[in-house]
């Protein structure tokens, strides 16, 4: 597929060129050339107010057979024994893909001792679930679990895949994806299917938050893409529900994984994960100096949230770079996301731009932070925030 | 050690804006940049040299125009850049584009090590070193904040969730590394004069072991079907009390009025 341009019916208006996103169409000689950025995204076909801008479908050579790869598979990260909550919240929303393209929902479970964990899946609305148990996948490791999902892909064919947008399923998803040879949409925030054609319709923000893209994956299967933790609701679980569990033995030995984990090095346990976070406590340069920042963990901890900070408190040594929030550190999409003495530099902004609710506090009522937050306090945050935690656990405690 | 490093020139996406009446993304005037964690990538790649020796070269798929983004890698001491660089590769998708990656580092030849930012800050996908790594049969390491290498023997602190995990791997290895990694250096004058004077050689799709069409748009599996900027956030209400008290009891209301607690 390919975006060509009628030279003969193009009027130069220049209508094309300010909506690529990618900055893919040049004018010459006063007609539109598209260019090699061009992604194919068909913006400029809907704008050309001549119908000059055409799609051009291609034939494409594709052997594979699409009718063999069914169902919808979640892979379940299992972390410390437990399951991550991304791959609840994925049962959620591929129940509904699997209902709507009247197949059914499977979960992938990998590691060792964790058969006790289908029940949640199936609690969750998993119809089946994929076991592989075995010592050798104890731990996380890129290539036995590459080796294991790409298995498993190859014999049961699916047809959609969904994992979680985790260091971990960032870090194998791309792998499997490749070895496949399939297209992996990362980091969406929407999932549909796409009404005209039936295939998975992801939708993700790009360009730092600026835009989004909706992406699909017409001719290869299984069609795979990483979702954003806490985007969508866990649904309830239901321990009446029973499935079908499927145990597959594993062939992974010890020799074929070419990196070892040799230690964990526990920096904090909620506080930091602030990819899974419903509720995230930030704090930027507005908090002063560095003993200033316990009130905004005092804050977090009375409402049991994770705590955040912007570049700038980072890069004082504040806090610990697990800790940032932005597009240069963490993206993060909680239900509610306090602000406290941050600017909302564009930086800070990206990425947290998809959380639901911000609540700001900032002594300057013009700071950009404003302009993204539900509720705003304009004051003094050092004033504010033991205030503001003294009525939380009032709350809390009645 | 031979260190190749893998760089996307993007544009800076702190610098974009959205045209109010348009709604659609204003590019004019926006600076590219090297993809910032592209440059932590470079500079472990450089500390690594300045240490054990070796050869640093600095490898980019993209529009000519991207031989800017290359030169600055050589102004802060990369040994040596190259372009890839075709109307072929238009449109590729990460899949696409890490195909073409490899085939660029298989006509290099020798590596021990290669390095790529965690993510670029256009696509976020953070997709192309580990399918880079794929292509080419080798271990790979993600979310590195921390790098030793002893002999043959890498050993890293890879980010997590909720802390740090020690792992070792041995060469060949691709490794994809976080900002916390380091501070990137400044260039020098006397590298920015030489990166100046540099030809920097543009592979094109003849120079490479290819599979036509597994590259560009034919190699894609993904297409994006529509692009939209996402819903304008509905205008808030900003608080603004004579004390703090009276700010925050009008805050809790609302919240509870709202039924958020």
């Amino acid at each position: 597929m390919a975006i060509k341009v009628n030279q003969e019916e193009c009027i130069a208006c220049g209508a094309c060129l300010s909506v690529c996103p990618f900055g893919a169409i040049v004018m010459q000689d006063e007609k539109a050339y598209i260019t090699e950025a061009c992604t194919a995204c068909g913006a400029c076909v809907d704008t050309c107010p001549v119908e000059a801008i055409l799609r051009e479908e291609e034939d494409k050579v594709v052997a594979m057979d699409k009718s063999q790869y069914k169902d919808v598979w979640v892979y379940l990260e299992v972390c410390e024994g437990k399951l991550r909550n991304v791959g609840l919240e994925l049962l959620g929303e591929g129940r509904k893909l699997a209902d709507g393209m009247g197949q059914s929902l499977a979960s992938v479970l990998i590691g060792h001792n964790v058969e006790g964990l289908a029940q949640e899946a199936f609690a969750a609305g998993s119809d089946k679930v994929y076991l592989v148990d075995a010592a050798e996948l104890a731990q996380y490791n890129t290539d036995s679990y590459t080796a294991t999902l790409f298995d498993l892909i190859s014999n049961y064919k699916p047809s959609v895949i969904l994992m979680g947008a985790t260091n971990d399923g960032r870090d194998f998803g791309a792998r499997v994806a490749c070895r496949v040879g399939t297209g992996l949409t990362a980091d969406c925030t929407g999932l549909g299917i796409d009404e005209a054609t039936g295939f998975v319709s992801w939708t993700r923000p790009a360009f730092g938050g600026n835009i989004m893209a909706t992406i699909i994956c017409p001719e290869h299967r299984p069609q795979m893409g990483t979702v954003r933790p806490s985007v969508f609701k866990k649904p309830v679980l239901d321990y009446s529900k029973k499935g079908e569990l499927i145990r597959v033995a594993s062939k992974i030995k010890q020799e074929d994984m070419r990196t070892k984990l040799i230690d964990m090095i526990h920096v904090c346990t909620v506080s930091c994960n602030l990819e899974e976070a419903e509720i995230i406590v930030s704090g930027g340069r507005g908090m002063c100096k560095p003993e200033n920042f316990s009130l905004v963990e005092d804050l977090a901890n009375v409402l049991g949230a994770s705590v955040g900070a912007s570049r700038a408190v980072v890069d004082a040594g504040w806090k610990p770079a697990l800790h940032q929030v932005g597009q240069t550190g963490k993206t993060v999409g909680p239900k509610i996301y306090f602000a406290c003495g941050i600017s909302g530099a564009i930086q800070h902004l990206a990425g947290m731009s998809s959380s639901d609710l911000v609540i700001a506090i900032n002594k300057d009522p013009d700071a950009p932070i404003f302009k993204m937050a539900d509720y705003g306090i304009v004051g003094d945050v050092l004033e504010v925030l033991p205030i503001l935690t003294e009525e939380f656990k009032k709350i809390k405690s009645a | 050690m031979e260190i190749l490093v893998c760089i996307k020139q993007v544009p800076d996406t702190a610098e974009v804006k959205i045209d109010p009446v348009t709604n659609t993304l204003i590019r004019q005037g926006v600076p590219s940049i090297v993809n910032p964690f592209d440059k932590n990538a470079l500079e472990a790649a450089l500390q690594l040299k300045d240490k054990h020796g070796g050869k640093v070269t600095v490898i980019s798929m993209g529009p000519p125009q991207a031989k800017e983004a290359l030169k600055e890698c050589l102004a802060m001491g990369a040994d040596q850049a190259i372009l890839v660089s075709d109307r072929a590769f238009g449109g590729s998708d990460t899949l696409a584009t890490s195909y073409t990656l490899a085939a660029t580092i298989r006509k290099i030849g020798t590596y021990d090590l290669i390095f790529c930012g965690k993510q670029a800050i256009d696509g976020d996908t953070a997709q192309v070193g580990p399918e880079i790594a794929e292509h080419l049969g080798i271990a790979q390491i993600t979310y590195v904040a921390k790098i030793e290498v002893n002999g043959d023997i890498v050993s890293v602190e890879r980010e997590y969730e909720e802390g740090y995990g020690v792992i070792e791997g041995k060469l060949p290895l691709l490794i994809s590394v976080v900002k916390s990694i380091n501070e990137p250096r400044y260039p020098t004058i006397k590298g920015t004069m030489k990166a100046n004077r540099a030809e920097i050689p543009v592979w094109t799709m003849a120079d490479l072991d290819v599979d036509e069409q597994k590259l560009g748009l034919k190699g894609s599996p993904t297409q994006v079907r529509r692009i939209f900027t996402p819903p304008q956030r509905t205008e808030g209400v900003i608080i603004q009390k004579d004390t703090a008290w009276e700010s925050v009891a009008v805050l809790i209301q609302k919240l509870s009025d709202a039924k958020i607690i």
